[in-house]
C-alpha cells in the first residue's frame, strides 16, 4: 500500500482516515502503510487529556484547538469514548462540541471506541498518533475517557498529561491518593465560577506539596473557565513551559522511548493474541482447551504453558 | 479481525428534534456498531467532512421540519463531488411518501419515518453497507 | 377524609374481596398483563376504594374550585360561565397564506390564534440566510420583519381575539413585531391580549431552539416579565412549557416536575432581579401535553394546579391570581402515526378529552396528517370540530372537575404531587436548576424514558395500533398540505425592498442603542420596539444580542 503511505504524508483527510480505519481492524496492509511511515514521525507533540465527566474537557479541547490555529498549528484531536463490553458498540459524541472545527482543514478529529482496551485508551491510538502526526499535524490532543482511577494510561503515550478537575466534586480529590491524582504534569481546575474553587485548587496544591518533595518541577495548577475562552492562553504557555523543562533535564526522550515501548508491546500483544485466538490453525485446540479448564480436566496455567509452547517452537 | 460498521448519525439544517436520532443512535450502538452523534445542526460541508475523517460506512440523516428534499440532496451531492461513493445514505423523520422515490433518486438508500421498528434500520444496514 | 369506623370497614371487606371473589375469578380468568403500569410506570390496582384516599383532607389537599389550592379548577364556574378557549396552533410558508388559513380557522369557530413559525424565524435569522435555505415556510410561518408581522394579521381584530406565539430564543423581538403593529393599528399596548412562550429553560432540556447561554437569555425573559405587567397588562409573558419535555420522551411525572420546576425557577430570578411577585406572577402561565394515558392526564393536570399554588405561596405570593394555575394544552404529536392517519382522530379526541376534564383554560387539537406533514385545511378543520362536539355535545362541561371524588383519581393525583417532589430534591441536591441542565440530569432522564418507550413498543410489550398490532398494508389516502412554491421568492424581495427603503442609519442607530443596552444591565424592550419600528430585520436584531451574549452549544447526551 505505497500509495495510501505517501497519500498520509501528503496530509490527504480521506487516506489518513482510512489508514485509521485498518490499523484499528488490525489489518496487514495497514503494517505495511505504518512501516512506511514511521520515519516521518516524531515532529508532533502529544497532549493527554484526562478528567472526570461534566469537567469541560471537550470544550476545553476546542478552545485549545481555537488557540494553536490562531497560531498557524495544525491540529490532530483523538477523542475516546468506551466501548460497549455487551454489544461491542460505542456512541462517539465527543465531536459534539467541537463541530465548527471541522470544516477547518488544518484540524483533524477522530473518534475511537475502547474496543475492550482498559486503562482509558483505545488499542489503536498508538497508531493513530503515529499516522497523525506523519500527517503533519504539529500538535496532537488526545482525550481519554474520563472517570476514574485506573484511567491513567494516558501517560504513556502523552508527553504532557493534563488532568482535568470541576469545583464541587470535592471530597473526591482528598480520597483521591493515587491513580489520576498521580500522573498529571498541569492540573486545569475547569468551570472555576462554580463555588468551591479556591478549595479545589488548594487542596490540590497540598497533594502536591507532599508528593513535590525532592523533584525537580512543581505540578502547577490552573484555573480555566473553557466556555468563557479565560485560562487557555495560560494553560498553552504552562504547556510549553512543560515541554521546554522536558527538553532540558532530556526527559523527552525517556518519554518518547517510553511510548514507543508500549506502542511495540501492544502491537505484539495485539499479534499474539490474534495469532492464538482468531487465525492460529489451532485455534480450536484453543477452544477445547477453554472447555476442559471449564470440566476442570485441566488448569490454566498447563493449559498456557501447552498453547505457549507451540508457538514459542 | 475486528471490522466494526461506523455510523454517522446527523440533523442538518435547523430542526431540533433529536429525539429518534439518539434513539437510533442507541439502538445501532446496540448491535455493535460505532455510531458517532454529531449533535444538531449541521451543514453538509460539516457532515460530509465528518463522513470523511470518521471513514463511516454509513450516514443517517434525520429531519423532521420538511426540508429534507433540499437538505438531504446538499449532503449527497457533496459525497459524490468528494467521490465517496461507498458510503451509504439512509434517512428518517417527517418525510411525505411521495418525496421518497426522489430521494431514493439522489442516493438516499432508505427513508425510515415515524412507526419504524430499531431493528428494520440495523437489518437494513447489516445487508446493505460496503464494506 | 372518611369516618374511621366504617373505613376499617371498608378496609377489612375489600381485603375479603380481594382474597376471594377477585382471586377466585383470577384462578380461571387470568387477567391480560401480569402487570397494569401507566406511561410513568406507576403499578395501577385492580380497583380503589374510599381506603385509597383516607389519607387525604378533602379541605387541605383536594378543595373547591377557585380558592387554594385550586386543585379542582381555578375558577368557581370553570366551563359552566365560558368554555376553554379553541386554539389551533398554526402557520406555514409567508405570512399571505398563514393569514388565510386563520381567517378560515376564526370562521370555522375557533376563539383564539397560535401562530406557528418556521425555523430560521426560531432561530432568530432572516429568510435570505446562508442557515435558512431549505428551511423557509416548512413547519410555520416566515416572520423576519415588522411587515411580515402587518401581513400576517392583516385583516384580523387583534384588539378583538388573544394571539399565542410559539417563539423563544428571539421571542423579546417577535413580541416586538405584534406590540409594534398593535401600535401602529392605532390598538392601545392594554387592549392586545395574548401569549408568547418565551420559556427558555425547556430549549435546554428538550425543544433546542435556544440561541444565547442561559444567563443572558434568563436575563431577556425577566426583562419581558418587567415590561409586560407594567406596559402590556393583558399579555402573558411566558408559557411554562411540559409539551416538549413530554414530546421528547419523558412521563408524565416527569413532565410534571420538570415544568413546574423550571416555572419556580423563572419566578426565583425575577425575584431575585427586584420584580414583586404579585405584579408579575399573575401573567405566567403553563403549557402542557395531552397524551394516552387517560386518568394520568387528568391527575397531571390536577396536580400542577395543587403544586404550583403551593410553591407560590411558598415563595410569598398573596394574590389568588398569582397562585391560580391558567394552562393551554395540546394533544401529543408524538402518539400520531403515518400509518392508516385517519384514526389519529380517534386517538385526539380521548387526549382532548382528558384535557377538558382536566380543566384546561385552552387547547390544541393535532390533526389526523400531522406524521405526514403540515395540517391541511380539512384536517385541521375536523380537528377544530373534535373540540367543538366535546363542548356542545359531551356534557362534560356541565358541572366542574366531574372526575373529583373518583377514589382513582385522588389517588393519582396525590401519587403525582407525591412524586413530583421526590424531583424537586434531586434537582436541589443538584445545585438547582440550571446546574442539573449544565450537568445533563433533565436530558438524560428524558432520553432513557425515550429509549425504555421504543424498547416497550418495538419488543411489543406496548401496543400502537397501525404500527405493530392492526398493521395494514393499505396506501395513505389523504390529501397533503401544499404550499406556494413562490412563497420563499416574494419573501426574499420583500427583504430585499424593505432594507432598500427604510432609514438605514436610524436602523443602525437603533441597533448600536440595543447592544450599548445589552452590555450593560436596562430593561432592553423599549430598545428592541425602537429596532422593530424602524424596520430592523429579526435576524439584524438578534444579531447584536449574539455578538453580545455568545451562543450556545449542548453537551452529548443520549
Amino acid at each position: 500500500m505505497k500509495d495510501i503511505a505517501a497519500k498520509v504524508l501528503g496530509g490527504d483527510s480521506r487516506s489518513i482516515a482510512r489508514l485509521i480505519t485498518l490499523a484499528e481492524n488490525g489489518s496487514v496492509e495497514a503494517a505495511s502503510a505504518m512501516k512506511e511511515i514511521h520515519h516521518s514521525t516524531g515532529n508532533a507533540y502529544v497532549i493527554g487529556i484526562t478528567g472526570v465527566m461534566g469537567s469541560g474537557k471537550s470544550t476545553l479541547i476546542y478552545e485549545l484547538t481555537r488557540e494553536y490555529r490562531k497560531k498557524g498549528l495544525k491540529v490532530g484531536i483523538i477523542a475516546i469514548d468506551p466501548t460497549s463490553p455487551f454489544s461491542g458498540g460505542a456512541l462517539l459524541g465527543d465531536r459534539i462540541r467541537m463541530m465548527e472545527l471541522a470544516v477547518d482543514n488544518g484540524v483533524f478529529i477522530r473518534s475511537l471506541g475502547t474496543r475492550g482496551m482498559l486503562g482509558g485508551l483505545a488499542s489503536a491510538v498508538y497508531d493513530v498518533v503515529e499516522i497523525l502526526d506523519a500527517s503533519g499535524k504539529d500538535i496532537i490532543l488526545v482525550e481519554t475517557v474520563g472517570v476514574g482511577q485506573a484511567e491513567v494510561d494516558v501517560i504513556k503515550i502523552a508527553d504532557t498529561t493534563l488532568v482535568v478537575l470541576v469545583p464541587g466534586l470535592g471530597d473526591s480529590i482528598q480520597t483521591i491518593k493515587a491513580g489520576i491524582m498521580e500522573i498529571a504534569d498541569i492540573y486545569i481546575v475547569n468551570k472555576a465560577d462554580r463555588n468551591g474553587v479556591e478549595q479545589a485548587v488548594a487542596e490540590i496544591e497540598s497533594l502536591i506539596d507532599i508528593s513535590s518533595v525532592g523533584k525537580d518541577r512543581k505540578t502547577p495548577v490552573l484555573t480555566t473557565i473553557a466556555k468563557q475562552k479565560k485560562g487557555i492562553t495560560e494553560l498553552i504557555n504552562e504547556i510549553d513551559n512543560h515541554k521546554n523543562y522536558l527538553k532540558k533535564t532530556k526527559k523527552f526522550d525517556l518519554k518518547r522511548r517510553n511510548r514507543y515501548e508500549a506502542e511495540l508491546v501492544e502491537i505484539i500483544r495485539k499479534r499474539l493474541m490474534n495469532f492464538i485466538f482468531d487465525e492460529s490453525t489451532f485455534k480450536e485446540k484453543v477452544e477445547s482447551l477453554i472447555d476442559k479448564i471449564s470440566k476442570k480436566e485441566v488448569d490454566p496455567y498447563t493449559a498456557a504453558d501447552e498453547i505457549l509452547g507451540k508457538i514459542l517452537k | 479481525m475486528e471490522q466494526k460498521i461506523r455510523v454517522l448519525v446527523a440533523k442538518p439544517g435547523l430542526d431540533g428534534h433529536d429525539r429518534g436520532a439518539k434513539i437510533v443512535a442507541r439502538a445501532l450502538r446496540d448491535a455493535g456498531m460505532e455510531v458517532v452523534y454529531t449533535g444538531l445542526h449541521q451543514t453538509a460541508e460539516m457532515i460530509v467532512e465528518t463522513a470523511i475523517q470518521e471513514d463511516v460506512n454509513v450516514i443517517g440523516l434525520s429531519l423532521l421540519s420538511g426540508a429534507h428534499m433540499t437538505l438531504f440532496m446538499d449532503v449527497t451531492k457533496l459525497l459524490k463531488e468528494k467521490g465517496l461513493d461507498d458510503v451509504l445514505v439512509i434517512g428518517g423523520g417527517i418525510i411525505p411518501e411521495e418525496d421518497i422515490p426522489k430521494l431514493k433518486k439522489v442516493g438516499v438508500s432508505g427513508v425510515f419515518g415515524p412507526g419504524t421498528h430499531c431493528d428494520d434500520i440495523v437489518d437494513f444496514i447489516r445487508k446493505n453497507v460496503k464494506k | 377524609m372518611y369516618d374511621k369506623k366504617k373505613l376499617d370497614n371498608i378496609k377489612k371487606n375489600k381485603e375479603e374481596w380481594n382474597k376471594d371473589c377477585y382471586a377466585k375469578h383470577v384462578a380461571t380468568h387470568a387477567e391480560r398483563k401480569k402487570d397494569f403500569k401507566n406511561l410513568s410506570s406507576l403499578d395501577i390496582k385492580n380497583i380503589y376504594a374510599p381506603d385509597d384516599i383516607s389519607h387525604l383532607d378533602y379541605e387541605k389537599n383536594i378543595g373547591f374550585p377557585g380558592i387554594y389550592p385550586f386543585l379542582r379548577g381555578i375558577h368557581p364556574t370553570m366551563y359552566r360561565g365560558r368554555l376553554w378557549t379553541m386554539r389551533q396552533f398554526s402557520g406555514f410558508g409567508s405570512a399571505e397564506e398563514t393569514n388565510q388559513r386563520y381567517k378560515y380557522l376564526l370562521e370555522h369557530g375557533e376563539t383564539g390564534l397560535s401562530v406557528a413559525f418556521d425555523y430560521p424565524t426560531l432561530y432568530g435569522y432572516d429568510t435570505d440566510h446562508k442557515l435558512s435555505r431549505g428551511e423557509f415556510g416548512k413547519c410555520g410561518v416566515a416572520i423576519s420583519s415588522l411587515k411580515d408581522m402587518e401581513i400576517l394579521f392583516s385583516g384580523i381584530p387583534i384588539d378583538k381575539v388573544t394571539t399565542s406565539m410559539t417563539i423563544n430564543g428571539p421571542a423579546a423581538i417577535v413580541w416586538a413585531f405584534y406590540v409594534a403593529n398593535a401600535e401602529n393599528r392605532g390598538i392601545s399596548k392594554n387592549d392586545i391580549g395574548g401569549t408568547i412562550q418565551n420559556d427558555i429553560l425547556k430549549e435546554y432540556i428538550a425543544q433546542k431552539s435556544f440561541i444565547f447561554p442561559p444567563e443572558p437569555s434568563m436575563r431577556l425573559i425577566v426583562d419581558t416579565f418587567e415590561y409586560g405587567y407594567k406596559e402590556v397588562p393583558r399579555w402573558n409573558t411566558i408559557s411554562i412549557s411540559g409539551y416538549h419535555i413530554r414530546e421528547a420522551g419523558s412521563t408524565a411525572v416527569q413532565e410534571l416536575a420538570f415544568t413546574l420546576g423550571d416555572g419556580v425557577e423563572y419566578v426565583k430570578w425575577a425575584i431575585k432581579r427586584g420584580l414583586k411577585i404579585d405584579d408579575f406572577a399573575p401573567r405566567l402561565s403553563f403549557f402542557f401535553n395531552a397524551h394516552n394515558d387517560f386518568f394520568e392526564e387528568i391527575a397531571k393536570y390536577r396536580a400542577a394546579r395543587r403544586i404550583w399554588a403551593q410553591e407560590l405561596k411558598k415563595l410569598g405570593a398573596k394574590k389568588d391570581r398569582s397562585l391560580l394555575m391558567r394552562f393551554h394544552t395540546q394533544t401529543a404529536g408524538c402518539t400520531l402515526t403515518a400509518q392508516q392517519p385517519e384514526i389519529n382522530i380517534a386517538r385526539v379526541t380521548m387526549q382532548a378529552l382528558s384535557a377538558v376534564l382536566g380543566g384546561t383554560q385552552s387547547l390544541h387539537t393535532n390533526s389526523m396528517d400531522e406524521a405526514l406533514a403540515l395540517p391541511s385545511a380539512k384536517a385541521a378543520r375536523i380537528a377544530l370540530r373534535t373540540q367543538q362536539i366535546i363542548a356542545e355535545e359531551s356534557g362534560v362541561t356541565n358541572t366542574v372537575d366531574p372526575l373529583g371524588g373518583s377514589y382513582y383519581i385522588e389517588w393519582l393525583t396525590d401519587r403525582m404531587v407525591e412524586e413530583t417532589y421526590k424531583y424537586f430534591d434531586k434537582v436541589e441536591k443538584l445545585g438547582g436548576v440550571i446546574p442539573a441542565i449544565e450537568k445533563g440530569f433533565f436530558q438524560r432522564e428524558i432520553a432513557e424514558s425515550a429509549y425504555r418507550y421504543q424498547k416497550e413498543i418495538d419488543e411489543k410489550e406496548r401496543f400502537m395500533v397501525g404500527v405493530n398490532k392492526y398493521q395494514m398494508d393499505e396506501p395513505v389516502e389523504i390529501p397533503i398540505l401544499k404550499m406556494d412554491e413562490k412563497g420563499e421568492e416574494r419573501q426574499i424581495n420583500r427583504l430585499k425592498n424593505l432594507r432598500k427603503n427604510r432609514n438605514n442609519s436610524k436602523v443602525n442607530r437603533n441597533l448600536e442603542n440595543l447592544r450599548k443596552a445589552a452590555e450593560g444591565d436596562k430593561n432592553l424592550m423599549p430598545f428592541i420596539l425602537e429596532c422593530v419600528h424602524s424596520y430592523a430585520t429579526l435576524g439584524e436584531t438578534c444579531d447584536i444580542l449574539r455578538e453580545v451574549f455568545g451562543e450556545y452549544t449542548e453537551p452529548a447526551i443520549y
